[in-house]
Order: structure tokens, then sequence, then C-alpha cells
């Protein structure tokens, strides 16, 4: 008998259960209540964000697949690909950092190969709380772990990616891990199930008892109760999942399959059911088939189990042989669990009975929708008001201070941990603007960014949203990449908080309008609500990942000087602003004022000038103005510099030198170029209508600042290098 | 000259190295599937990185079980051309073909990064190609690649000039820092006492191509290849 407590455990309400009663004609026994709270929790099913989630542009000429699918996939020309996807693993991995973490990988590596494509890339954004408490360090020690405990062992680079810290991230970490594949344009599979008679498979690792109610849990806020949650978890094995990966992809390319889908969030429920519903098909499978490595599971719990490495695929009957054999190659077990039938029904027989027997158009297509109720939070008008802050002489300790923050500060101690080279494509190393992958024997390659910041998103969703569109795209262009496909892992807390689900609206409708101002399609992504512990949410965070096209490979450039004597030059143009900024945050602890405005056609036009500039070889460095402001940008060119070469500087903008400094002002590039292409660059940017300042010299060992002619920063490299290198590094020194 | 590139299952960098030999070095390269007995007439079996079985047991423990090993031990025994790179490596040590073991890195973290490493021997067939002193740089990417050995295996190693990669600075010079991972003797690569077996932590098939970094690791190749040439 399903009563209150039941739906309770199951995270359905009143009004829903009575829907599903509606739907099947009668009351669900309790393994088809457990697949419906399933595929109905907001994990699944997106009941909360569905109607917003359509204001994002989705088409475009290259598309070959938007959302809807595993992963989003985009023409690169020459016949290939770009299969590409975000998710968050937010929730298993403050329970359990290494193996939420390394499971998160596991999934998203699942949904590439899934359709076909081969993986190259992982890069992941990472918030945390502060390392000045211990819990946190921990949390970030075991996920930095899990991505490299599992990345390195199935041989996928982890190239790149971001980590920023902020207290709101103490009982709530972000986990959001990106998957670039590539794949040849006319071989991509996608989860059908059609042809009745058709076999299904079950291929990969056995089904245990982990991970049941994953999806579940992943929409519902924590309590204190974290510690019970813990079975929740499942356990990453990469070793089974390359075999896995293999295995797959030597199927595909022999053809012998009709559809393929992973087993990741609700495992057996969501793969049976969604591959039925998007062929109108139905299909029958019997439990007793299943491979089980724990002895009485029910059927409740098989259907449940969030145990990873597995797939489900529908072969044609003459080819399950061929499948087998390949399968038994790699030692894994593909076996025969079921078939397609006509109708659209979902039949699961144990121990010969039907135990589930309901409609998989109901259950994967006919969750209610919710359109939420929304209200403007409280904070916003005491956040966004900030009062003048005290000038200081000169910045030489700011600065330092400033590289020294660990939003800021190098992640060499993070990335070092990750293989960021296997599979030898990995172009430009971690830690600049961007990631380059170069295509084997070809001119072009791909360029990955992901970006965004929750602090400007926490003072105007809005504008956050369009920021972290236009930081990503400003991260390609200064590469020499054209975006072309977004994706987005989208990070909020409970939707059910009106204050919550006008962050979510207003971040989706920036998103929206940045990406229709680039003309680039979202191709799919994320979202992650309920990110709240002990009543605190985090900041609203969306991140996006795009994916652009360098044409010529050999023109790429990377954010470094190189070399004494070029000009340095500001694209863009400097503002009065210091809201929302690093500097606020980190030297007077604030986190306020207004986020920094943008003008999203004057970006784009700063994008392309970028682009021109680069493709006519104008310029031989460039590195974009984020977190941290001018300064921090400039620092970050001698930084990657390869002889750690210095600059000279004079501005003369009418504004303070804090905010000149330090402020996070947008649609600024700092690039440089040789003397007799400097002038030429300076008279094109007059041309196209972009402002360009040429603002002094690279050369000497000291990177030197002046507003008006009076020093405002002078401090040698090396010490601000040690600033910037040491900080995370010393966190974690074993002592 | 033929190369053989054996795959176990876990293997990563296998179609690394299939690559570097076949597109950048122009040699004839095949693979080897650890489950065969076939070494195919190969000139130099090469046994790549990655995580064979997971790493899991002991990394190398597992994979020198798989059926292909009989081969290849014949095929050393017999003085044939073996490299193994990194976890191939640590299979090569767990065979017996190479003395020692390795302990997790110092830093108990996993470490990929560029690394400098002197060339101690270069009358070898696997470095033949450098100049003694001269340094290298290729990546490493290994969790277990601090080299240990007993007293008296350093002692014959060094007598026998089997050292041939050190970790060092740019420089060439040895030192604590320089020695990422904690190898004794700032160990990065050893051959056998006839010479025709090498084990390497760095991965040269990572540094083959200037748009990757560096073209160091070619030397490692460009030597092999002359010996056969």
């Amino acid at each position: 008998m399903i009563d209150k407590k039941i739906l309770d455990e199951h995270s359905l309400t009143v009004e829903e259960y009575k829907r599903i009663v509606q739907l099947i004609g009668r009351e669900p026994n309790i393994t088809e209540l457990g697949i419906f709270s399933l595929m109905w929790s907001e994990h699944c099913s997106y009941k909360s964000s569905k109607m917003h989630l359509k204001k994002l542009p989705v088409r475009g000429k290259n598309v070959i697949q938007g959302p809807g699918e595993n992963a989003g996939i985009i023409d690169i020309g020459d016949g290939m690909a770009a299969v590409f996807k975000i998710e968050s693993h937010n929730h298993p991995s403050f329970i359990e950092p290494y193996q939420g973490a390394a499971t998160g990988v596991g999934g998203i590596l699942r949904d590439i190969f899934t359709m076909g494509a081969r993986p190259i890339a992982l890069l992941d954004s990472l918030r945390f709380g502060p390392l000045s408490k211990p819990r946190n360090k921990t949390v970030m020690d075991g996920v930095i772990s899990g991505i490299a405990g599992y990345g390195n062992s199935i041989g996928v680079p982890t190239v790149g990616g971001d980590v920023y810290f902020n207290s709101c991230y103490s009982l709530n970490p972000l986990v959001n891990v990106f998957c670039l594949g590539i794949a040849e344009k006319d071989k991509i599979f996608y989860a059908k199930a059609e042809g009745a008679g058709n076999l299904v498979l079950y291929v990969g690792s056995k089904t245990g008892r982990d991970g049941i109610h994953g999806a579940t849990m992943a929409s519902a806020e924590f309590g204190e109760d974290l510690e019970q949650k813990r079975p929740n978890v499942q356990v990453g094995d990469p070793f089974k999942e390359k075999l896995l990966l293999e295995a797959c992809l030597e199927i595909m390319a022999r053809d012998l399959v009709v559809g393929i889908q992973d087993m990741g969030a609700a495992g057996l429920t969501c793969s049976t059911t969604e591959m039925a519903a998007k062929s109108g098909s139905g299909m029958e499978i019997d439990l007793d088939l299943v491979p089980q490595r724990e002895e009485g599971m029910t059927p409740y719990e098989i259907m449940l189990s969030e145990s990873q490495e597995r797939m489900l695929i529908v072969a044609k009957k003459d080819k399950v042989r061929e499948v087998q054999e390949i399968f038994s190659k790699w030692d894994l077990d593909a076996v025969i669990i079921g078939h397609v039938s006509d109708g659209d029904r979902l039949k699961v027989k144990a121990g010969g009975d039907i135990v589930v027997d309901i409609p998989v158009d109901a259950v994967v297509n006919l969750c209610p929708v919710y359109e939420r109720e929304s209200v403007i939070p409280s904070y916003m008008e005491s956040a966004t008001r900030l009062d003048p802050l005290p000038l200081m002489e000169n910045y030489d300790q700011t600065f330092l201070k400033l590289l020294s923050s660990p939003t800021l500060a190098d992640k060499e101690w993070v990335y070092r941990q990750y293989d960021h080279m296997v599979q030898v494509n990995t172009a430009l190393l971690p830690g600049g603007d961007a990631s380059i992958l170069r295509l084997k024997n070809k001119k072009k390659a791909l360029a990955v960014a992901l970006d965004g910041n929750s602090l400007y998103s926490y003072l105007n969703p809005r504008t956050g949203g369009k920021i972290a569109v236009a930081e990503a795209c400003r991260n390609l262009a200064c590469v020499g990449a054209r975006p072309v496909g977004v994706t987005n892992c989208l990070n909020f807390g409970n939707p059910e908080k009106p204050e919550i689900m006008w962050q979510f609206k207003e971040v989706i409708e920036g998103i929206a309008e940045a990406c229709k101002t680039f003309d680039i399609p979202v191709t799919g992504g994320n979202v992650s609500f309920y990110n709240d512990t002990e009543g605190i949410s985090v900041f609203p965070t969306p991140v996006l990942g795009v994916v652009g096209i360098i044409e010529d490979m050999n023109k790429a450039l990377t954010p470094g000087f190189q070399e004494e004597e070029s000009s340095v030059i500001l694209l863009g143009e400097n503002k009065d602003e210091l809201g929302a900024s690093e500097y606020i945050k980190h030297v007077f602890n604030m986190e306020k004022g207004h986020a920094p405005q943008i003008d999203l056609n004057k970006e784009r036009q700063i994008h392309e000038f970028c682009l021109e500039a680069i493709a006519l070889e104008l310029i031989e460095s460039a590195h974009d103005v984020s977190e941290g402001g001018l300064a921090v940008c400039l620092a970050e060119c001698s930084f990657f510099s390869r002889q750690k070469i210095g600059f000279s500087l004079n501005l003369h903008d009418d504004i303070p030198p804090d905010a000149l400094l330090f402020g996070e002002t947008q649609s600024r590039i700092v690039v440089t170029a040789k003397d007799g292409n400097s002038k030429k660059l300076l008279e094109l940017a007059e041309k196209r209508k972009v402002k360009a300042t040429e603002m002094g010299k690279t050369g000497g060992g000291r990177m030197i600042i002046s507003h008006l002619d009076k020093k405002i920063i002078d401090v040698s490299i090396n010490e601000a290098y040690k600033a910037w290198k040491e900080s995370i590094p010393e966190v974690f020194r074993i002592r | 000259m033929k190369f053989g590139v054996v795959i176990f299952p876990g293997s990563n960098c296998d179609y690394d190295t299939y690559y570097v030999l076949k597109d950048i070095m122009k040699q004839e390269t095949t693979f080897l599937w650890h489950k065969e007995h076939d070494l195919k007439n190969v000139d130099c079996v090469i046994l790549p990185g990655g995580f064979s079985y997971g790493d899991y047991l002991r990394s190398g423990a597992i994979a020198k079980f798989s059926p292909l090993m009989l081969e290849v031990v014949e095929f050393a025994n017999k003085g044939g051309l073996v490299l193994g790179i990194c976890n191939g490596f640590q299979v090569l040590m767990e065979l017996g073909l190479l003395p020692g073991a390795m302990l997790r890195n110092k830093n108990l973290k996993f470490l990929c990064q560029h690394v400098h490493i002197k060339v101690e021997n270069n009358k070898t067939l696997f470095t033949r190609k450098g100049k003694k002193g001269q340094v290298l740089k290729i990546p490493i990417a290994h969790y277990e690649g601090n080299y240990i050995a007993p007293p008296d295996t350093i002692q014959e190693l060094k007598a026998n000039d089997q050292i041939i990669l050190r970790y060092s600075d740019a420089e060439g010079h040895l030192s604590e820092e320089a020695n990422v991972n904690g190898s004794l003797e700032s160990i990065a690569g050893l051959v056998n006492t006839s010479g025709n077996i090498m084990g390497m932590m760095p991965h040269p098939e990572r540094a083959s191509e200037i748009i990757l970094g560096s073209e160091d690791g070619k030397i490692i190749f460009d030597s092999i290849i002359n010996k056969l040439a």
C-alpha cells in the first residue's frame, strides 16, 4: 500500500502520485513507483526548468544534434563532428568526494562514447569553500584525486577547467565535468530501440545495490543526515569503463548496433524507458537475466541501481553473436535480457512474474511541468550597494595579496595531478585562456573554454549569465578560435524557493541573449537544483562550456608575452567598476556592488577584432582581462611567458587607480605586437571602431604600472610569481 | 624496421606510440594483442604506458601473466629489442627483465609534467643518437615512478653503466627538487646488462612533435631505428 510516507521517501507529491495512477489506470506497485520517482525526479525530468530552457537558442547550421540526446553534436567540417556535454556531480562529491567526482567523470565519458565518439578531452569546473576550513581542503583533495584517478586511468586527458573558492560552497561543492569527443559525421549512434524483435543486450559491470536513489538524492536538499547518504554514492571502476569504451567503439565501427544508451543516473530504468519512448516502441526484459553481483536483489533494487560502467544495447538478432564476440575479446559480458516489442509498454519480468507493466511515454514524457513562483531576492538591494573604498598610495602589497588569492593563484597543483597529455593532442598546456586540442594530420584544431563567475550571478543573475558566455567566447578568441557550440551546467539552490527560481530565470535569459548575439547554439547541458545544505544555497552558478574551431593551428596564440620590447596593447576600455570583484572580496572581504556591465555587441566586436588580428598575424600573444582585473591579467602574461618577461606601462584613464588596476570591466583583451605590427594593429582598430590603446612595452624583470606618470605598482616578477605560484601548494603542504 | 606495440587491457598510450612511430618516425608499426602468441616478426617490441588491468593489485603485476608475455620474454632473452615506457617499464620489472620496483611518488600524488632528463650513457641502442650529458625535455605522467632497488642492485647498475637516464634540472644538475618522484639515484631509465631491454618512466612519444612542446623524445626512437636500419 502506497502512503504519504512512501511518497515522501520517493520525493513525489500527492498530486504527482494521482497523476501516475491516472496515467497507468491503477495503483502502481512499489517497483513501478520507484521507476516513476526516478524518471520524474528533477534530475531526470527537468520539471522545474523545462519551460525556461526553451528560451535558449538551439538551432544553427552546423548543429547535428541539439538538446535531448546524451550529448550535443556539431559539424566541424572534414567529415568530422564534435560531440560534447557538461554535467554536474555535486551532491555525490560532497558526500564522498573521491568516488563522487570519479563517477562524475565516468558518467560524462559514457555520454560521449555512447554516441560513437572517442572522448579526447575532459575539463572540470570546480567550486569549493575557503581552504581555511579543513573540511573544504579534504573535499577539494578528494575531488581532484577522484577526477585524476578516473580520467588518468581511462586515458582521456583532463586539459583544463577552473576552480573558484567561496564560502557558499562550503557545504555544497560543485563538480561540473565537461567532455569532448570526436566522431565521424556519418557514424553517430543514438539511444534508439527500433524494430520489434530486436534484442536488448546488457553490457559491462554487474548490477549491485550501489547508487540506489542517486537521482532522487540529487533532487532534494541535504539536511544533517549526510553520512547516511554515503551508500547512495556509486563506486567507479575506470578500468572496466576503458574496456567498455573500446568494445563499444569497436561494435559501432562495425555497424552492429541499432541503438545504444548508457546506464547513468536512474540506471536500467532510464535506459529502457528512454530508448523505447524515443522510438515509439515497447520493451520486455527479464531481470533474472541481468548480471548481478549481490544475492537476493529485489526487482525494485535492480531497476533503480546506479551501478557504474553499464550500457544497454539494441541489436538485430543476426548481429548479436558478433557483438558478444567483441565484448568477450575485451573480457566483458554482453547478455541478452529482453527484446524490443510492438506497442508502448515496458514489461519487466522477475521470477517468472510480470513485475512492471507501464506505458513508457507516461514515464518519460508525461511528468508534470512546473512554472514555479519567482521573486526578486531580498538581499539584492543591500548587496549591490557598495560604499567608496579607501584609495592607497601604492598597490604593491595589495597586488601581491591578490595574486595569492586561491581563486586567482596558479592551479598547477591541481592540473599536474591530471594526465593532461595522453592522446598526444594537447597543444596548449592547462593554465591558459582555453584548452587547445590539435586534430592529428589536420590544419585545424579545437579549443574549449569553461566559465562561470557566480559572484556576478549572485549580484545580477542576468548579467552573470551573459558574462559567462561572453568570457568563454573571449577566451576562445584569445587563442584564435571561433565558437561553434555551447553546453551549460546550471547549478542552483532549491527551485521551490521563489528567490532561487528568479535567479534561474534571469540567468537563462542572460545566457540566451548572449548566445543569440554571438550566434552560437546551445546543444545541451544539465540543470542541478537543490544545491542547498542546512538551508544555505549556493550562489547561482551557471558554467558555460564553449567549443571553438581554430582554422589554422599554426596561428594559434598563447597568453604569455613572447619577447622583450613588444608593444602591450589593450583592446577595449577601462571603466570605473569595482563591484563583485575579486579585489573587494579578497582584500576587503565583501561580496558586494554591481556586477560589471556588459554590452554584448561591443563584446562581439572585440572577439571579431582579436580573431582578425590573429589571422593577419599582427599580434603575438593575447590574454583576456577577467577576475583580478587588468593588473592580474598583465601579471599572468608575464608568468606564462617562457622567460618571465616583465613590463612597464603608463595608463592615462581618468578613473581611480583601484578600479583601473583591479576592476573587472568586461570586453577587454591584452595583446602584444612587434614594433612594425603595432601601428598596423592600431590602424585596423580605428577602421573597425574598436578601442585599442598602447599602454607600454614588455621587457625587464619588473612589473611596472604607472597611472598618469606616477608608479602605482612596481614589483619584481620573482616576488609576484612566488605569491601566485605557491599559494595553493602551501595550503596542501604535508607537514 | 618493424615495431610492435602491445595492447594490454587498460593500455592507454598504445595509440599514441603507434601514431608517433608510424606517422612521425615513418616506421612500419603494428599492434600486438596481449591474448595472442604472435609477435608478427617485429624487430622491436614496445610495452606502452597506461593502466594495464587498471593497475589493480600493483602496477604491471597482472599484465605479466598476459599470454603474449611468454613470447616477449623469449624474444628479449634472445636479444630482441624491448622498450617499456611508464607502465611498460613497470611490466618489465614485474617480468624480471629489469631489476627494481616502483613506489608511489614522494609527494603521494599523480604527477603529469614536463621534466628534464639527462643522458648518462649514450652507448646504448636506445640512446646512441644522444650526447652524453645531454638534457632532454620529456613529460612524465605517473603515480608510481619512485624507483627503488636493494643497495647491491644499485651498485651493479652503476658498475655496468645501466642507469642511462636521470632526472635533472635544465642544466643537467641532479638535485632533490629535480628528482620529482623521489627515485633512488634519480633514475628515470635503465637498460638490462645485455643492453637490449630498456625501461623509462618519461614518455618519449609525448615529446616527438614541436606542437606538443618538445621533440626530444625522438632521440630515443631514432636511436632504436638507427640500430636496425
